[in-house]
């Protein structure tokens, strides 16, 4: 459809766009790659008085890998992402990512900073950054706050962001050397989205898992850790049998969601299979 | 690719020669006209699937800025007429649709009111301020339910909500039942579909100067749409001029009256200003109408040689709230008629009932119950193969019409016939192709890894290019089956050819240049090909039912004819000899047998319009009209084969290979040819694995709103497909072609569930319904693996 009327102010300084949300606390929506937002304003689902168009605060872009962390500008595009080779050097699994999200137009304009913030419980970098173990780092009128990926997503389309915060970089420990990455994903036909996405990082140590996270997204109302599959994996080697009895402990305690195109079952059992096989994949 | 004069080119794989305008964006469609003082039209639609309008308050909507026009139906009744369907099966029930509903609403998506601004976000804007008051009713979305004693009832004068009754009977199924080993019941679902094109529909309505009116739309009938929209709106038909630009697809889906055909002229002539409308995605969704959904319960009465003595066919045909244009004849003559498919069963009886129900109107989509009628034909017989366990192509083989039996009637029809074809070879070449063989043992040898692959196999004949005209009157066809091509040459020699035929993307400014450069021994270049407006091609009935080709190309290579026999004439008298020693031949006429210099097409194209040395009698100019009636219709044919891998954790079908061999006559142009039917299958993959339309059967709201919901084929969804071609010539028309728009789509869904279900085999599932979905297929693995434990 065609969206109601708008104001639009681009903001070119993460303050600015932090006083402009403060001064408009019910009507205002911050737009980056808007492939979220404009479908919502086009159906008129969401009707906000003012856009703030953040593409222009540079100090939220960019990808740097730093001794400790690498920190990623919530600006960068998926497909800047996918393109870099300092960021795929130490964490390949963005660009496998990328590859299956969505498709080159979204890639081309939708950011990370968006994807997380908006926290669809279907998006692929919440099961990334889970993962990962990343640190949020937010930035609201009352100062800057980091916040642990884990505790970052609450419920469908919900976060810890307060309405006048602005998510500006994701944090990442670097890894131990040693330590590999899967992310598996089933795409629903139409939207592309994962009916259930697996992200995995595994570090092996003399024949045995060294340390083991788990990001699971599409299966439950917002991308979750799988901290007990892990735990159980540590110490172990990643033989078909703890592989499997990983995947069916984490399938069991999800309570999955249902919808028309897959019913919970599904699901569960998608949660199953794809970690298994990210297993799998990891252990070859 | 450039031809040499005096060589064919019909049957060179030209590429289009459209393609640069439209791949460089240069393309021009009813959105990109922007005219002066433009009004901008939106549409109030229900929210609800069955409710009586209790009060409509426009009085926001009217006060709102720009906003020049808002309207009711009640205000529009006596203004426009009904909205009246172009096929009418004889003795059916034809409810009254207004152009905007008045006193009730019966799908989601039905205009309710409609507001003209200045601009469109005006127009929006203010159909959000029009206050409706809705008393909701119950709904019913699935013909099933709406054919129950207790089901809501749409129309007053549709009782039991059935429109039509139409019965086809051949020889004697009871009998054929009672003598045969065996006796088969198996429901099959058609899934509904929404024919998505990547361009939505839109219109501009524009009155001129001297009082006519121009509609811009984009549709596959001009001509048609003239007529609808002057018998409707009540304009003098020669003051109304239709324009079809460019097309980005229409599938079926532009060749019906929508109430936004009428509505635009309405208002343009009442506003005295050209007003636009085009619909967006989700409008789309819920007012363009939808395709297929049947359900179809077959009984197959065989011997256990795998014979099939008779079929028997019972189809509901859910043709949503109102009879949109051609909604009669699909379920009807397009579906059970072809119920017998490629296989010889004498003995056939079929009941189709026309449904209405709380949903999007359906009407045409490629291929239009010829899909629904393969796959009554394929589910039987692959029913039958899998129930004996016989080998599924050696059971076709056995039911086969044979290469000798043609010209064919099936069960005895006498509405049926099948001109031509060769199914055995088509198989042949397909396995072949295919190395079924070498495939079978993989696929065996393979099960015993847990790897699970199957094979499919489809055969497909029906008929296209309906005609002719005198026999489409006793099936309320309220339309001709001709086709006009005006062959106009200037003084040059070059040729300007205005077709009835309207390209959607089909290319027919290459391949109807083709055929008419082969004719007139012109390059190519120097053929331009006119199509899509009533005041420049003289008549036509536009591009749907795999028609132009057949049809449109006939009536191009006849009128071609026509011009190189005056051109004769004229050679003759200028060469001073008698016209029968005149031959042409390369571009030039000669006389054979004298040292007579060769005289130039376009030199006698100069001297019949200088007129100066022509023949007693000739009359000047080269410019010839013919409106071609065919004697029949040509029967394309085909056999589609798909090898597939399903994942049994997932459920996930792996497409590994895809083979079309397919016989659709003489080839224009195998480039075109291959395109047609890459679309077709594409198509018909989408059907087989993902695409279906969803209702709550509550509320009876569209599930499948947008298409983050509505899955539609990407590159992604599908493999490499192999397309090659028998060519067996059709004797209905000149040029021999048959239609192929609609051969992927007809073949590719059986084809692929015949596939899916041989993987499944060792499970021992025997049928799913489409969309075979992942969530579906390990569904149906999961409840036999669960079945095996207890």
């Amino acid at each position: 459809m065609i969206p109601a009327a708008f104001d639009y102010v681009r903001a070119s300084s993460l303050t600015q766009a932090i006083e402009l949300l403060r001064d408009n606390p019910d009507g205002a929506k911050l737009v980056a790659g808007g492939h979220t937002l404009l479908p919502a304003l086009k159906l008129r689902l969401a009707a906000p008085e003012l856009l703030i168009d953040i593409r222009s605060v540079a100090e939220i872009k960019g990808i740097e890998i730093g001794e400790t962390h690498v920190k990623i500008g919530a600006l960068t595009t998926h497909s800047e992402l996918s393109a870099s080779e300092p960021l795929n050097n130490v964490f390949p699994i963005f660009r496998e990512t990328a590859r299956l999200l969505a498709d080159p137009q979204v890639r081309n304009r939708g950011t990370i900073g968006g994807s997380l913030a908006n926290a669809d419980p279907a998006a692929d970098w919440p099961a990334v950054v889970l993962a990962l173990g990343a640190q949020l780092e937010i930035v609201g009128a009352t100062g800057r706050r980091t916040v642990p990926a884990e505790d970052f997503f609450l419920d469908i389309f919900t976060t810890t962001l307060a309405p006048d915060e602005i998510l500006a970089s994701i944090q990442i420990p670097k890894p131990k050397t040693g330590t590999r990455y899967a992310y598996r994903k089933i795409r629903h036909p139409a939207s592309g989205f994962a009916v259930v996405g697996v992200a995995i990082a595994v570090r092996m140590l003399d024949g045995v898992v060294d340390e083991a996270s788990i990001g699971i997204t599409g299966a439950t109302n917002h991308a979750f850790v799988g901290k007990e599959a892990a735990e159980f994996l540590t110490g172990k080697a990643l033989t078909r049998d703890n592989i499997d009895e990983a995947a069916r402990m984490l399938s069991e305690n999800t309570e999955c969601l249902s919808d028309r195109y897959a019913p919970a079952e599904y699901r569960a059992n998608l949660v199953r299979v794809e970690l298994g096989r990210a297993l799998l994949e990891l252990s070859q | 690719m450039t031809i040499s004069q005096g060589t064919r080119h019909v049957g060179q794989p030209l590429k289009r020669r459209e393609d640069l305008k439209l791949l460089a964006g240069r393309g021009r469609y009813v959105d990109d006209l922007k005219l002066p003082g433009m009004l901008y039209m939106a549409i109030l639609r229900s929210p609800h699937a069955h409710a009586k309008i209790d009060s409509i308050d426009l009085s926001l909507a009217r006060a709102a800025p720009g906003v020049r026009l808002a309207l009711s139906g009640s205000a529009l009744e006596d203004r426009i007429g009904p909205i009246v369907p172009n096929w009418i099966i004889p003795g059916s029930k034809v409810p009254v649709r207004r152009v905007v509903a008045t006193d009730r609403v019966r799908f989601v998506g039905e205009s309710v009111a409609l507001v003209v601004a200045e601009s469109l976000a005006e127009a929006y804007d203010a159909i959000g301020l029009i206050e409706v008051e809705y008393d909701v009713l119950p709904a019913v979305t699935e013909e099933q339910d709406a054919v129950r004693g207790d089901a809501p009832q749409l129309h007053e004068n549709v009782p039991g909500n059935i429109t039509t009754f139409y019965k086809v009977k051949g020889g004697d199924y009871e009998k054929a039942n009672r003598e045969a080993d065996q006796v088969v019941k198996l429901r099959v679902v058609n899934n509904r579909l929404i024919p998505t094109c990547m361009e939505t529909r839109a219109i501009v309505a524009a009155p001129e100067p001297d009082g006519t009116l121009t509609v811009y739309i984009g549709s596959q009938v001009p001509h048609m749409h003239r007529r609808w929209i002057a018998e409707t709106v009540r304009i003098p038909e020669h003051q109304l001029r239709v324009v079809a630009p460019d097309i980005g697809g229409g599938f079926g889906a532009k060749m019906h009256l929508y109430p936004e055909d009428l509505l635009c002229p309405y208002l343009a002539r009442e506003l005295n200003a050209p007003v636009k409308w085009w619909e967006t995605r989700s409008e789309s969704h819920q007012s363009t109408s939808h395709g297929r959904a049947h359900t179809e319960d077959l009984e197959i009465a065989f011997n256990n040689d795998g014979r099939i003595l008779g079929l028997k066919v019972s189809t509901l045909g859910n043709v949503g709230a109102y009879l949109s244009n051609m909604a009669t004849g699909g379920p009807t003559v397009n579906t059970v008629n072809f119920g017998t498919g490629t296989y010889k069963i004498e003995n056939y009886e079929a009941l189709s009932r026309v449904v209405v129900t709380n949903t999007v109107p359906v009407d045409a989509y490629r291929g239009y119950g010829r899909p629904e009628g393969a796959y009554i034909a394929e589910r039987a017989i692959d029913a039958v193969a899998r129930h004996l366990n016989l080998d599924q192509v050696e059971v076709r083989r056995r039911n086969f019409i044979q290469a000798s039996d043609f010209p064919y009637r099936p069960y005895g029809s006498t509405g049926v016939m099948y001109d031509s074809g060769d199914y055995q070879a088509l198989l042949d070449k397909a396995l072949e192709a295919f190395d079924y063989e070498g495939r079978r043992g993989e696929c065996e040898a393979l099960r015993g890894n847990g790897i699970y692959r199957g094979i499919g196999v489809a055969a497909y004949t029906h008929m296209c290019g309906m005609a002719p005209s005198r026999r489409l009157a006793p099936g309320g066809f309220d339309r001709g089956g001709w086709e006009s091509a005006r062959v106009s040459i200037d003084s040059s020699g070059r040729a300007t050819i205005y077709s009835g035929s309207m390209s959607q993307g089909q290319g027919h400014a290459t391949s109807l240049a083709q055929i008419a450069a082969d004719v007139l021994q012109i390059p190519l270049e120097d053929i331009e090909i006119v199509q899509g407006d009533t005041r420049q091609v003289q008549a036509g009935h536009g591009t749907f039912n795999s028609r132009s080709m057949a049809v449109g190309g006939s009536s191009v290579h006849v009128s071609s004819h026509r011009v190189i026999t005056k051109a004769k004439t004229i050679a003759a008298g200028m060469l001073e000899v008698d016209e029968k020693d005149v031959s042409y031949s390369a571009g030039a006429f000669t006389v054979p047998g004298t040292d007579i210099a060769p005289l130039t097409f376009s030199k006698v194209a100069r001297m019949a319009y200088v007129g100066h040395k022509l023949p007693d009698g000739v009359a000047p100019g080269l410019d010839e009209t013919v409106f071609y009636d065919p004697t029949g219709m040509g029967a394309p044919s085909g056999v589609h084969m798909a090898y597939v891998e399903v994942d049994p954790e997932t459920g996930i079908v792996d497409i590994l290979d895809y083979v079309a061999v397919d016989d659709v006559g003489t080839l224009i142009n195998p480039r075109l040819a291959a395109g047609q039917i890459h679309g077709g299958v594409v198509q018909g993959i989408a059907q087989a694995l993902f695409e279906e339309v969803s209702y709550d059967s509550e509320s009876g709201q569209l599930l499948t709103g947008s298409l983050l919901d509505y899955a539609v084929p990407r590159a992604e969804h599908v493999p490499n497909i192999r397309s090659s071609f028998q060519q067996t010539p059709s004797p209905t028309n000149p040029i021999g072609v048959k239609g192929i728009g609609e051969s992927g789509s007809i073949a590719a869904p059986p084809c692929m569930v015949h596939a899916v279900l041989d993987a499944l085999s060792p499970f021992g599932i025997k049928h799913l319904d489409m969309p075979l979905t992942p969530p579906r297929i390990w569904a149906a693995i999961r409840s036999v693996r669960e079945g095996d434990a207890r």
